[in-house]
């Protein structure tokens, strides 16, 4: 048991921890999905598990961008920046991802240009001082980020800048939320819903997981006190027999979302007809595409994109841990051949993924223990 | 991905209005305002920063509560990593 006074506000952390088990009881299993990547991360890093009583179950959700990425798509933006005048931008998050040749960086070791930006506005900013080459940025993210991918286009085509274009891998998180809710081998209670990308999107889109589908969703914030009050909320409206949007994150999150964010999407993107997620397959209306009005802008439009698929690699188990149907460790290759020195997995790569989460902080934790058993 | 990080406006860019500099923990960067049109900060706000772009406006209590959040989570030397690296400022 993790002692709660490592907490800031330990005695606010011991009550919200008290009312879960007391709302909690003994006689139901909860399985409360957290969508978002960053809750993930923080819920392993805060052991939250070792605070939540047993029949609390928290499922990993898909909202961690570099996870869902299919290998393919990775392939086809490195595909382009084969090309010796194009410059391959991304953030650092990409960086170590795996494509079936090897990660951008490992591209970049065999001479490709590859620059790590942390904002689309140096990708755009590395095209002026490059008018010679032709910067291609990779864009991943979900809502959170796709509007400064989107207002950055926008001034490259004000700026008249033309060696400039994104490769666009932008998705949404509803049509996620809808396909893990159709899922036959998914069988949720509620929802912890995500924190950043409803400051862009606002409440509202997750009516329908209520009115329709049924489930409670709270929009979380990332503290531990946030995510304990969450449950809390979650746990309310099971007993109520309740089904609503909450908004646990009001300090941060506007009910109606960013609205020049929002335009700003509008503006430059539209809905992909369907779209691959790694773990899910393919998603109708799940992800973004660059308009016409932006065509010298898509990287897709403007260079031949081979449309590359690839299966991953048939022991790695990535669809299922990321639908929750298997835990991390549960995964063949989890700790063995893939690690987060040697990812074989997307999961394993971003510290939002929940193996890379797992490893970090169960696995190593366990080791750990392990080995002092072993001395003693 | 998911890391916003808060930083308070300490000027408007003259030259243009929708660029701002910040200070994030005694680091002094420029960042994009262009998603806050409809809601524009003025020097002495506090705003979540994401990807070089103010996201939305806080109080100063929530960016300490944030900024406590990331060190907490093992996020700040990548969050500072991240705000060291807009390589916005002119002349770059």
């Amino acid at each position: 048991m993790r002692y709660v006074d490592e907490f800031r506000q330990p005695e606010l952390i011991s009550k919200a921890a008290e009312e879960i088990r007391r709302l909690a009881g003994t006689q139901r299993h909860y399985r409360m999905m957290e969508v978002c990547g960053g809750h993930t991360h923080a819920i392993y890093r805060f052991g939250l598990k070792d605070i939540l009583p047993e029949n609390i179950e928290l499922i990993h959700g898909p909202g961690c961008p570099v996870c869902v990425l299919p290998m393919g798509r990775i392939d086809d933006g490195l595909s382009i920046a084969q090309n010796p005048d194009v410059i391959f931008a991304a953030f650092g998050d990409m960086m170590r991802v795996p494509g079936t040749q090897g990660s951008p960086l490992e591209h970049k070791a065999r001479g490709m240009d590859v620059r790590i930006v942390y904002s689309p506005s140096d990708a755009l900013k590395l095209a002026r001082l490059n008018p010679g080459k032709h910067v291609m940025f990779f864009a991943i993210g979900f809502e959170t980020t796709a509007p400064s991918t989107a207002l950055v286009m926008m001034r490259a085509k004000a700026e008249g800048i033309r060696n400039f274009s994104v490769f666009c891998n932008h998705v949404t998180i509803i049509p996620a939320i809808r396909a893990i809710l159709d899922s036959p081998d998914m069988r949720l209670d509620a929802f912890v819903g995500p924190g950043h990308v409803s400051t862009v999107i606002g409440c509202r889109p997750y009516e329908w997981i209520a009115k329709d589908a049924g489930k409670p969703i709270v929009i979380s914030g990332f503290e531990p006190l946030d995510m304990l009050q969450s449950i809390v909320m979650l746990l309310r409206q099971l007993q109520r027999g309740e089904a609503k949007v909450e908004n646990q994150y009001k300090r941060v999150v506007p009910w109606e979302g960013n609205s020049a964010a929002l335009r700003a999407m509008g503006e430059v993107f539209q809905l992909r007809p369907y779209f691959e997620w790694r773990g899910l397959g393919f998603i109708s209306q799940s992800a973004l595409r660059v308009n016409e009005q932006y065509a010298a802008w898509d990287s897709e439009q403007r260079f031949a994109v081979p449309g590359i698929r690839v299966t991953d690699p048939k022991a790695a188990q990535c669809g299922e841990v990321l639908k929750g149907v298997l835990k991390p460790h549960q995964c063949k290759l989890f700790g063995r051949e893939c690690t987060p020195e040697h990812p074989i997995g997307a999961l394993m790569v971003s510290s939002e993924g929940s193996c890379a989460a797992y490893y970090n902080y169960e696995h190593r934790k366990a080791a750990t223990e392990t080995s002092l058993s072993s001395i003693s | 991905m998911c890391l916003a990080i808060p930083g308070k406006i300490v000027e408007i860019s003259p030259e243009s209005p929708t660029t701002a500099l910040v200070d994030v923990v005694g680091v002094r960067r420029k960042i994009d305002l262009g998603l806050l049109q409809d809601d524009k900060p003025v020097p002495g706000d506090w705003v979540l920063i994401h990807v070089g772009f103010a996201m939305s406006k806080i109080s100063e209590g929530d960016a300490v509560d944030q900024m406590r959040t990331l060190r907490m989570l093992g996020e700040i030397d990548g969050a500072m990593q991240e705000v060291q690296g807009y390589g916005l400022e002119d002349g770059k």
